[in-house]
């Protein structure tokens, strides 16, 4: 059952949600913030949600969580990633790219800045949460390892070590969790590889060290623990597409008006609500991603 | 005391208060707070396992009573079977209300088209003629043969309640399986009892009618 566990952090250290508006209004009104400083957002941006959407509560961001490699239990992960050792932590880059190589994690993520970035998390399950993410925009760390002409698609493996991830033992899903992008997908200013939350670095049920955030997708297409970037001329083999085709495609966005062929997306259960509000095209942030699907059959390409 | 007054005395009171252990179990979580994620979620969960726990209970009573002649016990499904269909109505309740808004053409709609859902209705919709003819005076007004032929629907309804969990569930469907397998086992010994498997019992023919007392 998901019962409320202490969290591992006392939360007096934990940024109260109301700090994290006032600090974002502050961020508003002192100018572009964090982000747009550093170039490297479209000036619509700081509104990735709207003012009347609460922070999903830390307790709930970290206690309700789909990691099948912990168990397939919505507390399995808080419950058992423990096991996992973030450190050292190493990142195979892979493929397509002129600077392959096997990096450590610090040593990849040394030359940037974490921003702050609250965007909504849809899950294809039809929950959803506000979060506020600490990560930096995978187009930073791409255009750093220079991918070839050829690279069309980013692949991204999660760990394989049922030693550490007890639910591995298990063949659920086929292991290693792999998950892709197409590279313009990969690039768009809004896509984040995350390394923490809530102002804290990454727990480990919520993916430590590295995982990914592609905000107008399903949560699923959010790779964590990440220890392989390969670059493809193909489009990657993704993990849930592979286990249910019909119900999973590679593109899986947001989309209210494509159903699950088991449930209906058209409404979603925003964590802390009792009632389903209407879930957004690409959730919310069609205005900044909808042209990467410009006459793109959406039902096809699910 | 004779095992019709252990029944009396004894096993329907336990099992008056253990019917509402799952919603005390329920309240307290919610208003405690424990409960983490999807709240409706939790109360779908809890409300649709004791629902499938007790219509199981309720088959088993029939095994139950071939191997081991332990007739007395039939006395209790009735109180089981009705903790099934109050959960079922609790269950029904947060999905009109939560999922739908009671938005009458969201629900005919999500009906129409989601199998689990309809299987998961018509689950329902089986219990509420067993649920209302669970009375003395509908047995006597039924009589035995009939009324035992209705509430066969029992059947139908577990094996619904079932697939109802095993087409929800994402992936691992552990959990609907082991229902499923528990179904099974119960339905191999009704067969295998019919068949003559077992000597049946001196009393066994009284099965017509011979409401909980």
């Amino acid at each position: 059952m998901l019962i409320r566990r202490p969290p591992d952090i006392p939360s007096a250290e934990i940024t109260d949600e109301m700090l994290y508006w006032n600090r974002r209004e502050f961020i508003k009104a002192a100018g572009m913030g964090v982000a747009a400083a550093g170039g490297l957002l479209p000036s619509s941006i700081p509104s990735l949600t709207r003012a009347d959407e609460k922070l999903t509560p830390y307790e709930d961001v970290t206690g309700y969580n789909n990691f099948y490699e912990f168990g397939t239990g919505k507390d399995d992960p808080a419950k058992n990633a423990g096991t996992l050792r973030i450190r050292p932590w190493k990142i195979e880059v892979a493929g397509e790219v002129k600077k392959a190589a096997v990096y450590d994690f610090d040593e990849l993520l040394k030359p940037y800045t974490p921003v702050e970035r609250v965007y909504r998390l849809r899950c294809v399950e039809g929950w959803s949460m506000v979060i506020p993410w600490l990560g930096i925009p995978l187009r930073n760390i791409i255009d750093r390892l220079e991918p070839t002409s050829k690279a069309k698609f980013v692949e991204f493996t999660t760990l394989y070590d049922p030693q550490q991830m007890p639910g591995q033992r298990q063949g659920v899903l086929d292991w290693p969790y792999v998950e892709g992008l197409r590279m313009d997908e990969a690039r768009h200013p809004l896509t984040l590889m995350v390394t923490g939350l809530y102002g804290k670095p990454l727990p480990n049920q919520n993916g430590a060290p590295l995982r990914l955030i592609v905000p107008w997708k399903y949560g699923f297409k959010g790779g964590k623990s990440l220890v392989k970037i390969r670059f493809t001329e193909t489009q990657p083999q993704t993990t849930w597409n592979l286990a249910a085709p019909n119900e999973y495609g590679f593109y899986a966005n947001v989309n209210p008006e494509v159903d699950h062929p088991r449930w209906s997306q058209a409404r979603e259960r925003r964590i802390g609500e009792f009632f389903k509000r209407k879930t957004l095209l690409f959730n919310g942030y069609a205005g900044e991603v909808a042209s990467l699907y410009a006459g793109m059959d959406l039902r096809k390409n699910f | 005391m004779t095992r019709a007054a252990i029944i009396t005395r004894v096993v329907k009171p336990v099992l008056y208060v253990a019917a509402l252990v799952p919603l005390a179990y329920l309240l307290v979580a919610l208003f405690s707070g424990w409960v983490m994620g999807d709240q409706v979620k939790f109360m779908q969960h809890v409300t649709g396992d004791t629902v499938l726990v007790c219509l199981l209970l309720t088959l088993a009573i029939t095994p139950v009573r071939r191997l081991t002649g332990w007739n007395e016990i039939i006395r209790v499904r009735r109180l089981i079977g009705l903790t099934a269909f109050w959960y079922a109505c609790l269950h029904l309740t947060t999905y009109l209300v939560f999922d739908q808004s009671l938005s009458i053409s969201d629900i005919a709609a999500d009906i129409m088209e989601h199998p689990w859902v309809l299987v998961g209705f018509a689950a329902f919709l089986c219990l509420v003629p067993l649920a209302i003819t669970s009375t003395n005076g509908w047995i006597r007004r039924l009589g035995g043969k009939r009324w035992q032929r209705l509430h066969r629907l029992v059947y139908v309804a577990a094996i619904a309640g079932v697939l109802h969990y095993l087409w929800l569930v994402k992936k691992d469907v552990s959990a609907p399986l082991t229902y499923g397998a528990v179904l099974l086992v119960l339905f191999a010994i009704r067969i295998w009892v019919a068949r003559g498997g077992t000597k049946p019992h001196a009393a066994s023919r009284q099965i017509r009618a011979k409401p909980a007392a």
